[in-house]
């Protein structure tokens, strides 16, 4: 008898070493019927849906299906990761500072929640993890909200409640965000089943990333999805590191996320996440579907956690510092850039323009924000804010402790 | 006025709402063909269809996270976990998400929800069928605790809860749900038909929660009870033949204290008594409430009468649930000093 313990590739001072994964050539899928049943779903939960090939161009059926996207709308996606990742970049660096107590960067999984947000409609709510601020860039989130929140100053909607990163916008479709990994999952799915009974024309997209995928509530939002299916987007963001754990811990034996959702009887997909134009495309195929009424979907994004699982991790501890450069998907933003390029829409020259001029806006929103307080120099809400809001009317005993606080 | 069980008092507390609110859904294992393992929910799928009463997949976490997610966009679940010694699995929802959605959302997602459990023993259950968690519960800010012990107060609380902005802990005694209990297991089992607390109002009534009723008025001493511990009481009380001033309590969280405060004063003595195990347990709770209120009327030292900090026993149940003679004892302790 002998037990099986996954391992990584590589752990730190070794080659970063890739060569395990099986990555198809792009345009090798092509597109499914909107009504396509889990079972016939075999070759997408195993494969690999790409657009952009290694010269940047866009190949296949999966890129005809979104031909109609222009370079304005691929420039609007260029420029939302960008600006994701000026804001990635000033709220770590705020955070080296003293300003916020806590940051959590999404580098590298830019695309997935920029060109998925673009593809959904007023209305339809995101059930998020803490690494989908993506989300909330392209739903063009206030940037003083969000740095707010982070600052916990008089511009946090939500009032120095939540630790930094743990957004919350109804307006935005951007579900608040609870510490507890998973449970978002399966709310999402009564969310959904909401949609479907009040009959709003409205969907529900749950995130989860590969660690988390190993929690209660992933399998209780799979069968449940599958028993009433309701118009939900199953999402697995499978980043290849939980926190210091390699994403071999949580597949087990199964080849990938996507083929455990269609175990479950559920039509899923495999998708290059680090390519603008298949995130696109797989979105809005996926959308289309869900409003349709097909029931749900899930969408295993295969991407790579570049930064540090958060402010308080330190990776070079468990994985080889180059181990990103090596990522043979490589970087969202380079793709799409290149492929913008090619096209003709875009040059060297203005992409280091606009990449500038983004962060300048940026850093100008940061210090007007900062202006309101940072953890450096607070000015913190009222400390009465603790009791309201515990119920929608505050009963006896909480009026007693807030009078026992001084308020 | 229509005689009902507690069963049948529930199951109409559910169709009226059902009627009224199309937001109202019904849910749980067994819940929706069938009408649930113990009939509370029996015709209402037939009458209400299938999308507002159904059956779920063997998985609390699924139960109350589903309900989560449907009370955030606008309905009103009232999910029904089969026996409290269940809900644990729906622990991490309940407590960390349902109770607390509104407070961390600053008010943008709410979380109307019922969580109905049938909680306390009495029926043989063994130790998983068995369990009082109240106290499990009402150690949670955001959440509301309520648990009757009538066929009327059943009816009235769960329209309350229901049609309550915040999430409602539903704990049904499943000993009363047929008719009352004293505490002799031995003795003739008397239905609801027979006690006028069986007495229901037709239509649509609600009890405010947070609200306690002085199920009988004394001067000796003060009786905190709830659920099925209202009948021991009562039953100790006529037998020790002591004036107890026995308080049902309805609602935990939020607590009626303003009710207990006035009776202690008067008696000045005051018994607390509940089936759940006693470390940590709700007593504990009560008492020190108690002291802190009313100190300085007090006659004799707090007593408090539980289930013993062991598992529910299956063969031994009547040795283990907290019967009148334990609770005689504690009221003569307290008239002692």
């Amino acid at each position: 008898m002998k037990l099986n313990f996954p391992h990584p590739p590589a752990r730190p001072n070794e080659t970063p070493d890739f060569s395990a994964l099986d990555i198809p050539p792009a345009g090798a899928l092509d597109v499914p019927a909107l009504d396509i049943a889990a079972v016939d779903s075999r070759d997408y939960a195993n494969g690999l849906i790409r657009v952009l090939n290694e010269n940047g161009e866009a190949v296949g059926p999966w890129a005809d299906y979104i031909a109609d996207l222009d370079s304005e709308a691929l420039l609007q996606g260029l420029r939302d990761m960008l600006r994701m990742r000026a804001v990635d970049k000033r709220m770590l660096n705020a955070q080296r500072q003293g300003k916020t107590s806590f940051y959590l960067q999404c580098t590298g999984e830019e695309a997935i929640g920029c060109g998925f947000q673009r593809q959904l409609a007023a209305g339809d709510m995101n059930f998020p993890t803490y690494r989908q601020q993506s989300l909330l860039i392209a739903a063009d989130y206030p940037l003083e909200s969000l740095m707010g929140q982070l600052y916990s100053n008089d511009l946090d909607p939500l009032e120095g409640r939540q630790l930094p990163i743990m957004h919350s916008s109804r307006e935005h479709g951007f579900f608040s965000i609870s510490g507890n990994l998973g449970t978002q999952y399966i709310q999402a799915v009564g969310w959904a089943m909401a949609n479907a009974l009040s009959d709003n024309g409205q969907i529900a997209a749950a995130w989860i990333g590969d660690g988390a995928t190993a929690s209660n509530d992933f399998h209780a939002a799979l069968l449940t999805a599958s028993v009433y299916r309701p118009p939900v987007i199953l999402n697995i963001v499978n980043n290849q590191w939980a926190i210091s754990t390699y994403t071999g811990v949580a597949t087990g034996g199964s080849r990938t996320y996507a083929a455990r959702a269609r175990g479950y009887g559920i039509p899923a997909l495999r998708v290059d996440g680090n390519d603008y134009l298949a995130v696109a495309a797989v979105s809005r195929w996926a959308v289309e579907r869900t409003r349709a009424g097909h029931g749900p979907v899930a969408i295993e994004w295969f991407t790579y956690r570049v930064a540090a699982h958060s402010t308080s991790d330190d990776p070079s501890a468990y994985r080889p510092n180059d181990e990103a450069k090596a990522w043979p998907l490589g970087d969202p933003i380079e793709r799409l850039k290149t492929h913008l390029v090619l096209r003709g829409d875009w040059s060297d020259d203005r992409h280091v323009q606009t990449e500038a001029e983004i962060l300048d806006g940026v850093t100008a929103v940061q210090k007007e924000v900062e202006k309101h307080g940072t953890f450096v120099k607070p000015q913190p809400t009222s400390p009465s804010t603790i009791f309201k809001g515990v119920y929608a009317d505050m009963p006896e005993h909480l009026r007693r402790q807030r009078q026992e606080m001084g308020y | 006025m229509p005689r009902m069980t507690m069963i049948e008092a529930l199951r109409d507390a559910m169709d009226v709402m059902l009627s009224q609110d199309p937001r109202v859904l019904v849910f749980g294992e067994d819940v929706g063909y069938f009408g649930g393992v113990f009939r509370c929910t029996a015709g209402l799928q037939a009458k209400h269809g299938e999308n507002r009463v159904f059956d779920t997949p063997i998985n609390e976490s699924a139960i109350v996270g589903m309900a989560v997610g449907m009370a955030a966009q606008g309905m009103r679940p009232c999910a029904e976990v089969q026996f409290a010694d269940y809900v644990y699995p729906a622990y991490d929802q309940i407590t960390q998400e349902a109770a607390r959605l509104r407070h961390r959302s600053n008010g943008m997602f709410t979380c109307p929800l019922v969580v109905r459990m049938p909680t306390g023993g009495g029926i043989f259950g063994g130790q998983t069928h068995s369990q009082s968690p109240e106290a499990l519960f009402t150690h949670v800010a955001g959440l509301k605790v309520v648990i009757p012990s009538t066929p009327h107060d059943a009816k009235g609380l769960l329209i309350a809860a229901i049609e309550d902005p915040d999430p409602v802990i539903f704990l049904e005694p499943k000993r009363l749900y047929n008719g009352p209990f004293y505490g002799d297991h031995s003795g003739k089992s008397v239905g609801w038909a027979q006690h006028p607390a069986g007495d229901v109002p037709e239509g649509h009534y609600s009890i405010d929660l947070g609200k306690a009723d002085i199920r009988r008025e004394g001067s000796d001493v003060t009786v905190l009870a709830y659920g099925t511990m209202v009948y021991v009481a009562e039953a100790a009380a006529d037998k020790s033949g002591i004036d107890a001033e026995i308080i049902d309590l309805r609602s935990l969280l939020p607590l009626d204290l303003g009710t207990i405060k006035a009776s202690v004063e008067k008696t000045g003595r005051c018994v607390v008594v509940h089936e759940a195990t006693r470390t940590s347990g709700f007593g504990g709770e009560l008492i020190a409430e108690v002291q802190e209120a009313c100190f300085w009327h007090l006659k004799s030292p707090l007593q408090r009468v539980t289930g013993w900090d062991a598992p529910y026993p299956h063969a031994t149940e009547w040795d283990y649930f907290p019967g009148p003679d334990r609770v005689i004892r504690a009221l003569q302790k307290s008239m002692e000093d």
